[in-house]
């Protein structure tokens, strides 16, 4: 696997004529360019048929349990449920592609309102623990690549295995506990304080931002230390990811032949490593990272919900309880959306991060 | 199905409730109050529109009524906003005179002109609660005839035909009966909304609090109403949305939260008899109970139906799976609602029982499918249903499933017997009684898919008796009426009602004074003071 990431197998092998370079990039995006469409379009198609073949009758939730059935029945033609799969689905497409999500039985309101609204916390939370992430994750797996075996590797790859393997829940529920209410270093659940409570003006949504554009810096503060360790949660799952994903990157570099000519060539250990190993690990770690990110941005329900992060992560559960389908739909299409676009940049890095590529 | 909370729950509470109950260190301050409550079904807060728990719940202490029920008598219709009212002898033309005194949070008085436009703005804008209101008869085109001010203080109501005082004013006072500031509303109104964007988010009530802010599934701020009749003594009341139970109790034991209002059943057991929390309790109009469906011919037979009732250990599985959170009801009207009867006749009594289903001519028993809601608890006294049944022969299939899905089946009669929960929407017998025993017909193609329907039980007699109850204008004798429905249909229904909820909020030693009633919109902040 990680070979078939690495740049090294994207050099085309020797004997044939080489297209031209431009000839290559052009090929490169159009099919990128390509892959876009039909991502969403499956996306859209799983997700629809999912949203009709559950047990549950979708204008229940919008009419309610007492409704009499008369007031059903035409909630059920004006929904065009009475329509062919296909045809439902064709009108669902229209629909999409006019940047009309539906309107949120739950919320009564547009679903591209209700994402607007929700997404930002989950933005401010996944930005926080990815930065968090790579900070903490990168240089632990390269320190633990270039000491391989011994015990500063056994340790990391420890670290890497109880936050891979550690419930997201647990890890929260044993935070809050022990920074909360043990050693009293952090805040409980919520964005913010109780004394900066709705002193804030909601500008973008990111309380963070909107603290320091407003030029509250205590209500900054206080919305930082409230990120601080939910964010924290979220990074050290991830972190044991990355880590362990740059090690293995960085190892495979240190056991190349030109590592070895630049050791004998004299080269400080430093130089080698960062230089020109860990350089050469910055494709496939671009989309490690980007996966990553995309993942946090999807929102992460169960932190969310210890925490109590007004995000996406639980709109979505909260809207699957309800049977609320516009809205799961809609925000099951942004957050491949999400993935689709993510996937997109780590293909532009690949151009900036490999010469070789361009 | 992987229900999040109880998981949580279930995974946490051991590890985290000792250390956490070693005590508060921080102090919420004395004006304000912090309630940690799951807050994400907010989706309105305008009363006219909003029907869910949170909601009803804000719109009690932000709004006013005509007429309201003290938790302490609910039976007992007192006035709030009217100081009198007086019915015509036909019990057509209901004549309210308001007090004098009462103010809007803008200072401004509140008037029978502003009473007329909040009760006819529920029926124009007709959304999920109108229904309450709209049942006497009101509509669009009727409303501004039949809903009136005559001068400043006088409101006059008139209904399309006789109706039950009682009933009228139970209606009344639920939290679509709220008054608004109609200068304040319409003076942000946008085309024909009648103010409904900006109520969703804001207020314009005469009750202890004014909304300040509201964020969706984040936090609620009340703020005291300068101007009300009573002020209450904490100036402001924070609901924050905690989602999961074990951050509650944290937050509950650190001092950050006053009153907890979603605990789970054992942490509330723990916290029981510790000195540093107050745990009360209120019983909800939320009832469990079992729909035997009538098209199966056996479940048709009334020794099985019978047979059935006795052979469910009620006061076991109450004592054994919800000790805290649910209490044994075996009426279709939940205790606290007026005319409900307590009565529980039905007792775990596997002899008798097995000798109905003899009579019946199925001493061997035999099978049927059992759709249940499947998070817990429910899948807990599913599987205590399951045992019971089967000790008389009735093996269960067990159908767990989504709650709505279960509905979904229920709806369609394709159920043998389901598992389901009822809350009722107003406060008056009627919303159960009507739900419960009236169908008249039975077709498929019915209109009124009442809960009778949807169990195939075909009802002139008690649906007759039913809207009887529903017309009768004399309270004392409409209350008796209903404790008589209610024995009949407890003996002959296909519903074996089984379980009513409590509903439970966890106060830090200091705070006193929260009132709670059966139904959300009966939950009031005023009287809350902290030491």
């Amino acid at each position: 696997m990680i070979e078939n990431t690495s740049p090294r197998a994207a050099v085309p092998s020797g004997g044939r004529a080489r297209p031209s370079a431009a000839r290559l990039r052009l090929q490169a995006l159009s099919a990128t360019a390509a892959s876009v469409p039909i991502t969403l379009f499956g996306l859209a198609l799983v997700t629809f048929l999912i949203g009709r073949v559950v047990p549950i009758d979708p204008v229940l939730a919008i009419v309610g349990d007492r409704a009499p059935q008369d007031v059903v029945e035409r909630a059920r033609l004006e929904l065009g449920l009475d329509q062919p799969l296909y045809v439902q689905f064709w009108h669902f497409l229209g629909q999409i592609l006019r940047g009309d999500l539906g309107r949120s039985v739950m919320t009564s309101n547009p679903v591209t309102q209700d994402i607007a609204r929700f997404f930002p916390a989950t933005f401010e939370l996944a930005t926080f623990a990815i930065l968090i992430a790579v900070l903490i994750g990168v240089p632990l797996g390269v320190w633990a690549a270039t000491r391989q075996g011994r015990w500063v590797d056994q340790a990391v790859r420890l670290f890497c295995l109880a936050g891979h393997s550690l419930p997201v829940f647990v890890l929260g529920l044993v935070s809050l506990l022990l920074f909360y209410a043990t050693l009293e270093i952090a805040p409980g659940p919520g964005r913010q304080g109780l004394y900066f409570e709705g002193l804030v003006d909601e500008r973008t949504g990111i309380l963070t931002l909107d603290a320091l554009l407003a030029g509250d810096m205590p209500a900054f503060r206080d919305a930082l230390w409230h990120l601080a360790q939910p964010a924290g949660v979220l990074a050290f799952f991830s972190l044991a990811y990355i880590a362990r994903m740059t090690r293995a990157f960085m190892l495979a570099e240190l056991k190349s032949e030109y590592v070895t000519a630049a050791r004998a060539k004299g080269l400080s250990g430093l130089r080698i490593v960062w230089g020109h190993a860990f350089r050469n690990t910055a494709v496939p770690l671009v989309t490690v990272l980007a996966m990553t990110y995309a993942g946090l941005l999807e929102g992460a329900v169960l932190t969310e919900t210890i925490f109590s992060w007004p995000g996406l992560g639980q709109y979505l559960t909260v809207s699957l309880l309800n049977a609320d389908m516009n809205a799961v739909l809609g925000a099951t299409l942004v957050v491949g959306l999400i993935y689709v676009v993510l996937n997109l940049l780590a293909d532009l890095l690949y151009r900036l991060l490999d010469p070789r590529v361009k | 199905m992987l229900n999040r909370r109880s998981l949580l729950l279930a995974s946490a509470a051991a590890a985290t409730l000792p250390a956490a109950l070693k005590g508060a260190a921080a102090q919420t301050p004395r004006d304000v109050l912090v309630f940690a409550k799951q807050i994400d079904d907010i989706i309105t807060l305008d009363p006219h529109e909003a029907f869910e728990y949170t909601a009803s719940e804000i719109a009690a202490n932000v709004y006013q009524k005509l007429v309201t029920t003290p938790n302490s008598n609910p039976a007992q219709i007192t006035g709030e906003l009217a100081e009198k009212w007086e019915v015509s002898d036909n019990n057509t033309t209901f004549t309210f005179t308001l007090r004098q005194g009462p103010k809007f949070a803008s200072g401004q008085p509140v008037t029978a002109e502003d009473v007329a436009f909040s009760l006819s703005r529920a029926v124009l804008l007709n959304k999920a609660p109108a229904f309450i209101i709209n049942q006497f008869g009101f509509t669009k085109e009727n409303v501004a005839e039949r809903i009136r001010a005559t001068d400043a203080r006088t409101v006059v109501l008139k209904t399309a035909e006789a109706t039950s005082p009682s009933f009228l004013l139970y209606c009344l006072s639920a939290a679509v009966g709220s008054v608004v500031e109609k200068a304040a509303v319409m003076a942000r109104a946008q085309g024909d909304d009648l103010g409904n964007g900006w109520l969703k988010q804001n207020s314009a009530g005469s009750g202890s609090y004014a909304v300040r802010q509201w964020k969706a599934s984040e936090s609620a701020i009340l703020e005291a109403n300068p101007h009300a009749v009573q002020a209450p003594q904490v100036k402001r009341i924070i609901l924050r949305h905690v989602a999961d139970p074990s951050a509650q109790l944290l937050g509950l034991t650190k001092g950050d939260y006053d009153i907890a209002r979603n605990l789970g059943a054992d942490q509330i057991k723990q916290l029981q008899g510790n000195p540093a929390y107050t745990v009360q309790s209120a019983r909800k109009a939320s009832l469990l109970y079992l729909s035997l469906n009538q098209k199966n011919p056996n479940l048709a037979r009334p020794e099985v139906r019978q047979a059935i009732k006795l052979a469910i250990d009620y006061a076991g599985i109450q004592k054994a799976i919800v000790p805290t959170t649910y209490a044994v009801q075996q009426a279709f009207l939940p205790a606290g609602l007026p005319g409900a009867l307590t009565d529980t006749p039905f007792q775990h009594n596997i002899a008798e029982a097995k000798a109905l289903m003899a009579k019946a001519g199925l001493a061997d028993g035999f099978e049927v499918s059992f759709d249940y809601s499947s998070p817990a608890p429910f899948s807990d006294i599913a599987q205590a249903v399951q045992a019971n049944l089967a000790e008389i022969g009735i093996r269960l299939r067990m159908l767990p499933g989504e709650q709505r899905a279960v509905i979904t089946k229920t709806r369609a009669r394709t159920h043998d017997i389901a598992m389901v929960r009822w809350g009722s929407d107003y406060f008056d017998p009627h919303s159960n009684a009507e739900a419960f025993s009236i169908n008249t017909d039975n077709s498929d193609t019915a209109r009124a898919r009442t809960l009778a329907w949807r169990a195939s039980w075909e009802i002139p007699e008690l649906s007759a008796r039913t809207v009887a109850a529903l017309k009768e204008t004399d309270p004392a004798r409409r209350s008796e009426m209903y404790l008589q429905l209610q024995k009949d249909h407890q003996q002959s229904s296909p519903f074996v009602m089984m379980l009513q909820e409590i509903e439970i909020a966890v106060s830090r030693a200091g705070v006193k004074g929260f009132d709670m009633g059966p139904m959300n919109d009966r939950h009031f902040y005023t009287h809350i003071t902290k030491a």
